[in-house]
């Protein structure tokens, strides 16, 4: 089915808080295989110049997909049984670590066919509690045949 | 922010020697879990087949995370990476085996930009597909 493009520009509430752990950290970092000491040895990160474990480059993933709530709308159509990702980009204003507390406000940026499928990105600004920019992420989903 | 490789070191054009990344279902299920994305076509058969697919595939970001990890152990920090984007162009088809799928992400240095900072070009390959494209970082170099 097609996408609602009355969904672009549609922006999200303020996610609530995201508390950034040491031990989710470990867990992220163990599942995609890197044992790199900055994500799990404070002192290592801390000699490294960081003021705790550092969480991995597509860690903010686990708190951003919250863009959920707009891709979950009924109204917008999205399948999410056809869905695979697209794209995938993060900018970082400064490395993410255990102790933010991150709140992300999520904006449709685009929805657009290509060939029988519908593609929608959904940008998320991600500051910490205090409005500290921290990242950035733009996040290109595909529902495939939505086009069709 | 440490990055350990310096700047004036590298030079546009230069290779970054490719690593394998073998890729299991028990990662799937392990990434599924610490990501949240609960995805059957990530680790159920069955019903990655009723939606169209060959067998169970990786989540892209799961690939995309190899693809950091990658430039992260080549500039020494994570916090050294400012901006890292890929396009997700095949699928990683992960079989329920003792071998799975392999990963396997090689890079160059695309371009030298101000501040110390290089573009690093990506490519990742599982079997005979290309499987990221367009994946490019931005690092912060010494």
């Amino acid at each position: 089915m097609a996408l609602n493009r009355d969904f672009v520009g549609r922006a999200s509430a303020p996610s609530a808080p995201y508390e950034v752990s040491r031990v989710k950290i470990k867990e992220f970092a163990t599942a995609i295989g890197d044992n790199n000491p900055i994500y799990r040895d404070r002192e290592a990160a801390q000699a490294a110049g960081h003021p705790d474990v550092v969480a991995p480059p597509t860690f903010p993933i686990v708190f951003s997909l919250a863009g959920g709530t707009i891709l979950a709308d009924p109204e917008l159509g999205l399948n999410f049984a056809m869905v695979v990702h697209g794209e995938q980009r993060f900018e970082y204003q400064r490395p993410i670590h255990a102790g933010d507390e991150l709140v992300s406000v999520s904006t449709v940026t685009d929805i657009r066919s290509v060939g029988r499928n519908e593609l929608i990105t959904v940008k998320s600004d991600v500051t910490t509690v205090d409005g500290e920019p921290v990242c950035t992420t733009y996040n290109t989903i595909v529902e495939r045949g939505g086009a069709g | 922010m440490a990055a350990t490789v310096k700047y004036d070191e590298v030079e546009t054009g230069q290779q970054i020697p490719p690593a394998d990344y073998p890729v299991r279902r028990v990662n799937l299920v392990m990434y599924a879990g610490a990501s949240g994305d609960f995805n059957p076509i990530h680790w159920n058969e069955r019903f990655a087949k009723t939606v169209g697919l060959p067998d169970v595939i990786a989540h892209g970001m799961f690939t995309m995370a190899q693809g950091g990890r990658f430039v992260t152990d080549w500039a020494g920090d994570p916090g050294a990476i400012v901006d890292y984007g890929v396009r997700f162009s095949s699928m990683v088809v992960v079989p329920d085996d003792e071998q799975g799928a392999v990963i396997t992400v090689s890079g160059v240095i695309e371009e030298k930009l101000e501040d110390n900072r290089v573009v690093v070009a990506l490519t990742a390959r599982s079997g005979d597909s290309r499987v990221l494209s367009k994946a490019r970082a931005v690092v912060q170099l010494a």
